[in-house]
């Protein structure tokens, strides 16, 4: 279980805060989308949880431990992070760039590489073709493939992601998240989601917390903020998916 | 033995050294420059003042960097004897190493600076993300992706080291330069032409190698990078390979950058050579450099002239006769350094103004008070050291003179401007073959303002009381007169069948015999 208590961060002191007095709380096995626009600290918030970026006040507790009385790079080498656009290691093979998180933690090079090839076959590329392969031989989507597989490399049980699939085409992105949540319900992971999308939201998350201006509007079950959104703002993005959805029932209806 | 042969035969000491100096520099630079590199880009204000310093540093003429560092060691080795009981060698080796390290710093910094800057956030940010220490993001990471970069700045260095360790041979470091001071001196063009593209070959050698690493970090292939190592490995090996043979201590002759002092060197290695005892020689050296590098025992024996010692060393402005200018040196520099002075060789190469003899019949100058009457409407042409030398102050307070240009040469060059009319009177040697050859006219110093210049051995405090070593070198006391001396010299000056040193050393060697 991940807690949040009254986060705020600062940038610095003149500045508006980035994120303003969030609290939450993520049950184990859960999958939470935060949505919000740029700009409006979801992306903050998500790296205050592995202290890439350390909060100005408030507490973490994961498991109710202390998260900022840990040290910050054991407590991300226990999570899984996947980036916006990858972010692999040029330099690295496939096989590099999934084992690195292993290396990191000592385990022997055989395990290291087996578990590569075990992770590459979870995110359906075939090993013997892809884990000497350099991260610009593939393409936008076998990249994040990888990165998926880099950020699963250590068993962690929480998953941090970042507008993983934001720049990929349609089709693909589609198929990886469907691919990525049954990832997640198999290994059991908690995850906590960002993106601007909220027909990926809807279709991906248990819940869902909103983010305006750095604070927290509402969080809930894509129902719950169907039926009940806190305001005006929840309201329009909550609207954008179903317009959709009815625009393109009608086109259906039409066509012969 | 012809001079393209004699060149050859000298390759495997020069390039050695010219390796050895340019790879250790090299080495030096890059481990200094790559921690402090990394260091600045964590630490955002030392990397400009860093940058900034290695930028002025670049300004300083590469000549007058390794000239400078000399002296600085110098008095470090003073400071260190008197303090701590031990010295070190100044001259040679040291200066030249450390000049060139800092010269080979800017590049590697430069680069590495600006890989390291210009990291893109988003894979430094994954580094930290997948659990990496700030130390693993560096090593496993940042230099890793910032290593082509590097390279690159370490191909410039190379180059520009390579091509000024050619440099090194004023301050006594042997190099690929030998054959371009010297061939310079006694008009060589074989030495010249033979230095320049062996350093240019050897730079573009190990420049290719390096590009070939360079190739493969950027494509990821380790089996150029190993090539390229190999490579280097074997041209290092290969250059440095005759250096191991030559163990021991070795004696050091110096010499000054004139045809006289090579052939005198050459000789003096000679009669060594007969005694048993194995020596190396430091060309090009200057008047106050050589003196002072024997007081501290970087050189063991050379030939240096009364009057320069009188004047320069001694700062006498007085004339009191040949005979007691030679017994005052020989107390002097013995009171004072433990220097041995052996004694003169037989003749004496004395500053003296020249004309040519046309110009001088025509305009009646038959001794420097004449020409003093000239001097307004005249040029005057000197090597590097003697318009700040005492004894040009002694001539222009004695006669007044004044002229409206003066220039300054390499001492062969000199000769050449005044034939040429390109100036009107120089500052000639006495005892120089090209005085017959062009048929120059010395004018005669009547109020003896400059001091005699006898040809005197000098030996360092080491070798002082080394009965052996002396015993070897005495027979050349009053041994080689005037006449005999400017004919060698004039062997090696001369266009047609010109001698090289060497050959100059041996038909002396001869003469002295008889």
């Amino acid at each position: 279980m991940i807690e949040l208590y009254s986060i705020s961060k600062a940038y610095d002191r003149s500045a508006a805060l980035a994120v303003r007095d969030l609290s939450l709380r993520v049950a184990d096995g859960e999958f939470l989308v935060l949505i919000g626009e740029s700009g409006s600290g979801k992306t903050t918030t998500l790296n205050m949880l592995n202290r890439l970026i350390e909060p100005s006040a408030g507490r973490i507790a994961v498991d109710g431990e202390d998260v900022l009385a840990l040290d910050a790079v054991s407590l991300r080498r226990r999570m899984g992070y996947v980036f916006q656009g990858g972010g692999l290691f040029p330099h690295m093979t496939v096989k590099e760039n999934i084992a690195v998180t292993p290396k990191l933690l000592g385990w022997p090079r055989e395990t290291a590489a087996a578990r590569a090839d075990e992770l590459l076959d979870l995110v359906r590329l075939a090993p013997q073709d892809y884990r000497d392969r350099l991260p610009r031989e593939l393409s936008g989507g076998q990249q994040q493939r990888v990165a998926l597989a880099r950020a699963l490399a250590a068993k962690p049980k929480i998953m941090l992601m970042d507008e993983p699939f934001g720049a990929l085409d349609p089709l693909i992105r589609d198929d990886l998240a469907e691919d990525y949540r049954q990832i997640h319900n198999t290994l059991g992971l908690t995850t906590i989601f960002v993106t601007h999308d909220m027909t990926e939201a809807m279709l991906l998350g248990d819940r869902i917390a909103v983010m305006k201006d750095g604070a927290l509007v509402q969080i809930g079950t894509p129902n719950e903020l169907l039926a009940r959104p806190a305001d005006d703002f929840v309201r329009a993005l909550i609207e954008t998916p179903r317009r959709r959805a009815r625009r393109l029932a009608q086109i259906l209806a039409v066509a012969p | 033995m012809n001079g393209f042969d004699e060149a050859w035969s000298y390759l495997p000491s020069y390039l050695g050294a010219h390796v050895l100096l340019s790879m250790s520099a090299l080495l030096l630079g890059i481990a200094i420059s790559l921690p402090l590199a990394v260091l600045a880009s964590r630490v955002r204000s030392l990397g400009g003042a860093l940058l900034g310093f290695a930028g002025v540093v670049q300004t300083i003429p590469s000549l007058a960097l390794l000239a400078l560092f000399y002296p600085l060691l110098l008095a470090l080795s003073h400071f260190t004897s008197e303090t701590f009981g031990f010295g070190f060698r100044a001259l040679g080796f040291l200066p030249a190493l450390l000049a060139l390290t800092l010269y080979s710093m800017l590049p590697v910094l430069r680069n590495t600076v600006t890989a390291l800057a210009g990291m893109d956030p988003a894979v430094k940010m994954a580094a930290r993300g997948v659990g990496m220490t700030p130390w693993q993001s560096l090593i496993l990471v940042e230099l890793p992706l910032a290593a082509p970069v590097i390279m690159a700045g370490v191909r410039t260095a190379a180059v520009w080291v390579i091509g000024t360790a050619t440099l090194a041979t004023p301050v006594g470091q042997t190099s690929l330069g030998n054959y371009i001071f010297t061939g310079l001196q006694i008009e060589n063009w074989v030495f010249v032409t033979f230095g320049v593209v062996a350093a240019a070959a050897l730079a573009l050698v190990v420049d290719r190698l390096l590009a070939l690493a360079e190739s493969g970090m950027v494509l990821r292939a380790r089996g150029r990078v190993f090539a390229a190592a190999a490579g280097l490995v074997l041209v290092v090996g290969a250059s440095l390979y005759p250096m191991f043979g030559s163990t021991g201590h070795r004696v050091v002759i110096g010499t000054k950058n004139f045809d006289e002092q090579y052939i005198l060197g050459k000789v003096i290695a000679d009669r060594l050579s007969t005694a048993g005892v194995s020596s190396t020689q430091r060309d090009d050296l200057g008047s106050n450099v050589i003196f002072r590098a024997l007081a501290a025992g970087d050189v063991d024996v050379y030939v240096d002239y009364s009057g320069t010692i009188w004047t320069n060393a001694m700062r006498r402005s007085d004339s009191p006769g040949r005979k007691a200018v030679l017994s005052n040196i020989a107390q002097w520099t013995a009171k004072t350094y433990g220097i041995r002075d052996l004694g003169p060789l037989g003749f004496e190469n004395a500053y003296a103004l020249a004309m040519r003899r046309d110009r001088a019949a025509a305009l009646h100058i038959h001794d420097l008070a004449d020409l003093a009457n000239h001097a307004s409407e005249l040029r005057i042409g000197g090597d590097f050291e003697i318009f700040s030398r005492p004894e040009w102050r002694a001539l222009v307070r004695a006669y007044g003179l004044r002229f409206p240009v003066q220039r300054q040469y390499e001492p062969n060059l000199m000769y050449s401007a005044l034939v040429s009319g390109d100036v009107d009177v120089i500052t000639a040697f006495s005892s120089d073959g090209r005085i017959a050859r062009y048929g120059l006219t010395l004018l005669a110093d009547p109020k003896g303002a400059l001091p005699p210049y006898d040809a005197i051995l000098l030996v360092s405090p080491a070798h002082a009381r080394d009965e052996g070593f002396l015993a070897a070198l005495k027979p050349l006391i009053g041994a080689i007169d005037l006449k005999t001396m400017q004919q060698a010299n004039l062997m090696v000056d001369r266009t047609d069948d010109k001698q090289t040193p060497q050959e100059a050393a041996h038909w002396l060697e001869g003469r002295i015999a008889r």
